[in-house]
């Protein structure tokens, strides 16, 4: 099997080193770049697949935690339908973050293939740790997920309300605070959260 | 006389099945085997502004929606904005000083648990008519009334 392997990617190797013969430069140039095309959609698409909720929630850990909980909430159903759905808030739009999250989400995937979260009781236990994993990221990049929908300068102040708008016009104004540091826990129902800022 | 009797008895019955029926339930008019049509949902006011209590410890109403606010174990969303040590940046009133009392009197450093769960004794309001009439008056409404009578 593996001299078969073997011999066949020498012969591989071989048509590919060889300078070539019968082919013109532009073929092998948009040969080349369709090859790239369908290499790269193939890849993001798989990519793409693994963004829908379908997949997120494939598992029973987030189908019977943190979906039912993102159920009940605003950023599930509203008055004007739009749904933001796991990967809105949990991966980057910006390419090099995305394919940085989704290496970091491969290790999810191994914790979920090994059960390390694979209960209720588990999940709860582990659950600050994901959460404070969410937080750090969501701080750095200035809540960056939440801004892809909320935008600073379309709020229109006058349309909320007064509590809202005065801490709005302040320290998220200034940059003093950023979403995640007021709004934890919008979609899903929070760790024990003794020892975090303001929450204690 | 025994006919008296069975017709004393079928009047009383029959009034009784109807005054039944006029006992005011939140069901209203539908039979228990139908569906009822839901009222619509009202929003909550949510005008932040205070409003007068009835009398002087009368726990404060919520003037601004609390939708999805958690109050358990984990975490309540309530003390994030009006807890003692969060007032300063959310500017919200602080919870009464009495919420620090527990069950023998002493003040604790933080809020008591016999207080924790702020839904017990505070909620938000709709703007709804009253579901059932009651003859609820405020403390000075019924200080004037004593003084009138007198
Ligand atoms: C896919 C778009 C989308 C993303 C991403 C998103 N939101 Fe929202 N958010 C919405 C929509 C839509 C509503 C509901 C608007 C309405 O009331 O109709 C909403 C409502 C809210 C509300 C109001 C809640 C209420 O009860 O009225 C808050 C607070 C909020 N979002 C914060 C956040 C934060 C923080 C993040 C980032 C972690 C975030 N959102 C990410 C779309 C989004
Ligand atoms: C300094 C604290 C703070 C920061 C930072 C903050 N918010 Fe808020 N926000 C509030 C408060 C307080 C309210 C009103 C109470 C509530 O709805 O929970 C509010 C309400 C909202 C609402 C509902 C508004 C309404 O009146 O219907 C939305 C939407 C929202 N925030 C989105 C965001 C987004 C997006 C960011 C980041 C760009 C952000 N907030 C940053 C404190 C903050
Ligand atoms: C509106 C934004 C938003 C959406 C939509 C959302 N999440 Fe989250 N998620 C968060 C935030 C913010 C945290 C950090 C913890 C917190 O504040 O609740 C988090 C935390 C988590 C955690 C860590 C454990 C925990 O509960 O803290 C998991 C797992 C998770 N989300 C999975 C999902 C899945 C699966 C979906 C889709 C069914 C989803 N999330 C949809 C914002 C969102």
């Amino acid at each position: 099997m593996l001299t078969r392997l073997k011999a066949m990617l020498r012969r591989w190797w071989r048509v590919f080193s060889k300078p070539s013969v019968h082919l013109s430069l532009g073929f092998l140039t948009l040969g080349g770049f369709l090859a790239g095309v369908i290499f790269w959609g193939g890849f993001n698409t798989a990519m793409e697949y693994a963004n829908t909720e379908e997949f997120c929630i494939g598992c029973h850990e987030m189908r019977e935690n943190v979906y039912v909980e993102l159920q009940e909430t605003v950023h599930f159903s509203n008055p004007s339908g739009v749904r933001a759905t796991c990967s809105d808030c949990h991966v980057p739009h910006e390419w090099s973050y995305k394919i940085a999250r989704k290496m970091q989400a491969s290790k999810e995937v191994w914790g979920k293939v090994f059960g390390t979260i694979d209960t209720p009781e588990k999940f709860e236990a582990k659950r600050r740790e994901l959460a404070e994993h969410e937080w750090a990221r969501l701080k750095a990049n200035d809540s960056l997920e939440c801004r892809n929908c909320h935008d600073f300068s379309s709020m229109d102040f006058t349309r909320q309300s007064e509590r809202a708008a005065l801490q709005h016009s302040t320290a998220l104004a200034s940059g003093d605070k950023t979403c995640i540091d007021c709004h934890k826990g919008i979609a899903h129902h929070l760790p024990d959260m003794s020892g975090v800022p303001g929450w204690d | 006389m025994k006919k008296l009797i069975m017709l004393i008895g079928f009047i009383t019955l029959m009034t009784a099945s109807f005054a039944e029926n006029q006992i005011a339930t939140l069901r209203g008019e539908t039979v228990l085997t139908d569906e009822p049509v839901a009222p619509l949902m009202m929003p909550e006011v949510n005008d932040d502004r205070r409003l007068s209590r009835d009398y002087p410890m009368a726990a404060p109403t919520i003037p601004h929606k609390t939708d999805g606010y958690r109050i358990d174990l984990n975490s309540n969303k309530c003390l994030f904005c009006h807890n003692r040590q969060q007032v300063s940046a959310s500017q919200a009133p602080m919870i009464s000083v009495t919420h620090f009392m527990n069950s023998d009197g002493n003040f604790l450093a933080d809020v008591s648990p016999n207080r924790y769960f702020c839904n017990q004794c505070h909620v938000s309001q709709q703007a709804v008519d009253v579901l059932i009439e009651n003859e609820f008056i405020s403390m000075d409404e019924l200080l004037k009334r004593a003084h009138e009578s007198h």
